[in-house]
């Protein structure tokens, strides 16, 4: 499987999929007006991934902004990782939230919620 | 008809105006005008919080007219895809206005939307959320039914609206949002 190496824009964020380490990062904003276009390669590595994917996954979230565009690709994103843990994997999402920003720490309870992964909440302080 | 627009128009410039515009919404003109009220935000004395908060709800108003306006003919120079939105700041309190035209028959379907919206606590407005963002898909344009939920649940305040009657077939629709300093 190959890496995914994806660099941010002022709208999309910076994707690192590494299929050896297990670990994924999705750091930046991400707030492009249609955003199926842009997750799509990512939903879909997933899904290759979860045929052989590495004994431990761990993503890392750390987003500064969002839109609602981009909320329903991400809960796609998660449902792939929910795949794997059914798969008797260990996966583990880390959500990062900037110390004043209460509603990106409400977001990620949100999908704490809705999707069956362990989730840990990770406040960054400057 | 134009007079109409301008009288709008000139209502949501009330307070101190940060960013105006009225005329075709295309992406680029979103993108620069979320750009440039980035850059006015970095150099203002708001909280840190505020801003983030400000931007958020910005980017969502912003992208919801640009998903949702509706082309009509002959409307300030024939220019399709017409709407106006401003960003003022009045009293402490920030005001998002946008205004686009709908065809009158979806008219009835968005009132009842924000109605509801409007109706709920904070706890429900949450899963609400959680509801649209797990069970309805995508529509046609991109967008994912979540842009007026969301803006009420950041915003933490009521939308207000209204529903001009323009023509038969087209209402104009004024929403403001309030976001407190």
């Amino acid at each position: 499987m190959e890496l995914i190496n994806i660099e941010g824009t002022p709208k999309t964020p910076t994707v690192s999929m590494n299929p050896t380490t297990g670990v994924i990062e999705i750091k930046g904003r991400s707030i492009p007006e249609n955003s199926i276009e842009f997750y799509k390669p990512i939903v879909d590595w997933l899904e290759e991934y979860n045929q052989g994917s590495a004994a431990k996954t761990v993503v890392n979230i750390q987003l500064e902004y969002f839109n609602t565009s981009s909320s329903k690709c991400i809960l796609d994103v998660f449902k792939k990782l929910e795949n794997l843990k059914k798969n008797q994997k260990d996966v583990l999402i880390n959500w990062y939230y900037e110390e004043d920003d209460e509603d990106m720490l409400e977001a990620g309870e949100d999908y704490e919620s809705i999707i069956k992964v362990p989730f840990k909440m990770i406040q960054i302080v400057d | 008809m134009s007079f109409f627009l301008n009288e709008c128009y000139a209502r949501m410039n009330q307070g101190e105006v940060i960013v105006a515009y009225k005329g075709s919404i295309s992406a680029d003109i979103i993108s620069n005008t979320l750009s440039l009220v980035e850059l006015k935000l970095e150099e203002s004395l708001e909280q840190t919080g505020v801003k983030k908060k400000l931007y958020n709800v910005l980017v969502e108003s912003l992208q919801n007219l640009f998903h949702h306006v509706d082309a009509i003919n002959g409307v300030d120079n024939s220019e399709n895809n017409y709407g106006v939105f401003v960003l003022a700041k009045q009293d402490q309190v920030f005001r998002i206005s946008t205004g686009n035209f709908i065809r009158s028959d979806k008219s009835k379907i968005l009132k009842e939307k924000i109605d509801k919206i409007n109706s709920l606590s904070k706890e429900e407005l949450k899963d609400f959320y959680k509801f649209v963002l797990n069970n309805q898909s995508f529509s046609e344009k991109g967008g994912g039914g979540l842009g007026l939920i969301d803006i009420a649940r950041k915003t933490g305040n009521k939308l207000d609206y209204t529903f001009y009657d323009y023509s038969k077939e087209f209402d104009f629709f004024n929403l403001n949002v309030f976001i407190n300093e």
